[in-house]
């Protein structure tokens, strides 16, 4: 469970959360839905302890981000454009990266660790291809590949920074089946995007988050068209019932 | 003369000797380290690192401490200086760089000049390989070995910080702490290379190989054999060439390796830039037979 109590995070001048609380329940998926420079990254950033708040706390699963990062609670799936792609790592050494903080200063993997890599491969059945580079292949195996370190790892708590960008329809919706399994083990999933016609199926619950929480609830609820037009600055209902 | 002359002469000489052992140490521990400078982008990084360690590798020697300690302290400060330049005025890094280790690389020549040693100006600036004594090599010795030692043991942790920084602060590691690993072994590298090839072309030694190898390979694994096999290759070609056309070793060392890596750059089975032009031509043209059938 991720809980977030009034926090506030600045750039300089800038207020990138302004008194945010919302909870993240576990054994569910959750959308966090926003306009790009709504504070979503930092968010993710502020829940993960590397960016800290200017006020408010963290709580993830009952201990702070750095007891959470400690124990291999927090996995990560990054944004596409924040991974060098032609990095020479196949599929599984990524995968094995999830191990790291079980292992020794060495980070030399053992027969378990080499089990956990081989199931987690299985899980997003990428087996076939893990001895690819990464960047050899298509945008939702690759989502999959970042997941599936997430499942060695063994998180608990699982985080997506727009799983979807450059994805095509049928690995999202892969990918979509994939959260709600692992939601359905117990996890805490929540997963930024802005691709509102997918979240009916993605998602349980929605956060709308535009530097201030807009609104946390149903998916159903979320997608009014009220809520919708606050977390995206228009305020077109107001302004727009005259129009003709 | 026959081949095995060529390669026999020079080895009578015990500086000759001295000069290829010298040679073969730093073009290991270069090459291991340039891996992952070009992967985390720190090529420039790299260059003003190495050259602003000599004037702490000159006061070490004024004060009579080990280099090692002279160039540890001046790679962490030109770094500090770069971020503290970078952070608080409107200077962007590439300028902060420039001005950074220009100055401290002048600092150094400016010391040397007022140092009374046998040391010449020119040995520093562009290496002095074939005047090693013993004292020296073994104080490489132990410096390449403990740099070594470092990179090997925490190779996966280095990697993962080239790779993805943000999980490896997410599963409790300091990505902070592990750059700052990656800047200790890159002024102790430095201070090797600097007696091969001389403070100005260090970064070659820090740089070409890596860079060769990552366009022969999509393994790292590969690419820390193939960048030193690479590199301790071309550095003893180009140790051998400047005893026989009695020209700067330090140069030739370079050219060689820059010969290797524009030759791999052509022709690299994988990412060479001819067999790929040749095969994206052929696609278009099977492409071509394809619409006209």
């Amino acid at each position: 469970m991720i809980s977030v109590r009034g926090v506030s995070v600045r750039y300089d001048e800038v207020v990138a959360l302004d008194d945010v609380s919302l909870t993240v329940e576990r054994g569910r998926v959750t959308g966090l839905i926003g306009m790009n420079g709504s504070g979503k990254s930092t968010l993710f950033k502020t829940i993960t302890g590397m960016v800290r708040p200017a006020a408010g706390t963290v709580t993830l699963d009952g201990g702070t981000p750095a007891a959470a990062r400690r124990r291999g609670l927090l996995g990560y799936v990054p944004q596409s454009e924040d991974v060098d792609w032609s990095f020479p790592v196949s599929v599984r050494d990524v995968v094995m990266m999830g191990r790291y903080g079980h292992l020794g200063p060495t980070r030399r993997p053992r027969a378990t660790d080499r089990d956990a890599v081989d199931e987690a491969l299985e899980r997003v059945e990428l087996t076939h291809l893990a001895d690819r580079q990464i960047g050899a292949l298509s945008g939702g195996q690759r989502k999959r590949a970042f997941v599936a370190r997430g499942i060695a790892q063994g998180s608990g708590i699982l985080l997506l920074d727009e799983p979807f960008a450059g994805v095509d329809k049928k690995s999202e919706a892969t990918i979509v089946r994939l959260l709600r399994e692992l939601a359905d083990d117990g996890r805490t999933v929540l997963v930024s995007t802005h691709d509102l016609a997918a979240l009916p199926a993605l998602a349980d619950d929605a956060v709308l988050l535009l530097h201030r929480l807009v609104f946390q609830g149903s998916v159903a609820d979320a997608l009014r068209p009220e809520n919708l037009a606050r977390a995206f600055g228009l305020d077109v209902l107001d302004g727009g019932r005259d129009e003709p | 003369m026959s081949i095995i002359d060529l390669l026999w002469e020079p080895l009578q000489y015990e500086f000759m000797v001295r000069a290829l052992v010298t040679t073969v140490i730093a073009a290991i521990v270069c090459a291991v380290l340039s891996c992952w400078l070009v992967l985390v982008g720190w090529s420039l990084m790299g260059d003003a690192v190495a050259h602003a360690v000599l004037p702490g590798v000159v006061l070490a020697y004024i004060l009579g401490a080990p280099f090692a300690v002279g160039a540890l302290v001046f790679g962490f400060l030109a770094v500090a200086l770069i971020g503290v330049i970078r952070g608080t005025s409107r200077v962007k890094e590439d300028a902060a760089i420039g001005i950074v280790f220009t100055t401290l690389l002048a600092l150094g020549l400016v010391l040397v000049s007022v140092t009374p040693s046998q040391t010449d100006l020119n040995h520093i600036v562009f290496g002095n390989i074939l005047g090693v004594s013993n004292g020296d090599l073994l104080q490489i010795a132990i410096l390449a070995a403990v740099a070594f030692a470092v990179l090997i043991f925490k190779r996966r942790d280095l990697t993962l910080y080239a790779f993805d920084p943000t999980h490896a602060f997410a599963i409790g590691l300091s990505p902070r702490v592990l750059g700052a690993l990656l800047l200790g072994v890159l002024a102790l590298t430095a201070v090797v290379a600097l007696q091969v090839v001389g403070v100005i072309l260090v970064v070659a030694m820090l740089i070409i190989p890596g860079a060769t190898a990552y366009l022969l390979t999509d393994r790292f694994g590969r690419m820390l054999i193939i960048a030193p096999v690479m590199s301790v290759v071309s550095s003893v070609v180009g140790i051998y060439l400047s005893y026989w056309i009695d020209a700067s070793s330090g140069g030739l060392v370079v050219v060689v390796q820059g010969v290797v890596f524009t030759a791999v750059y052509l022709l690299s089975p994988r990412h060479g830039v001819l067999l790929r032009r040749l095969r994206s031509r052929s696609a278009a043209r099977s492409r071509a037979t394809a619409r006209m059938r």
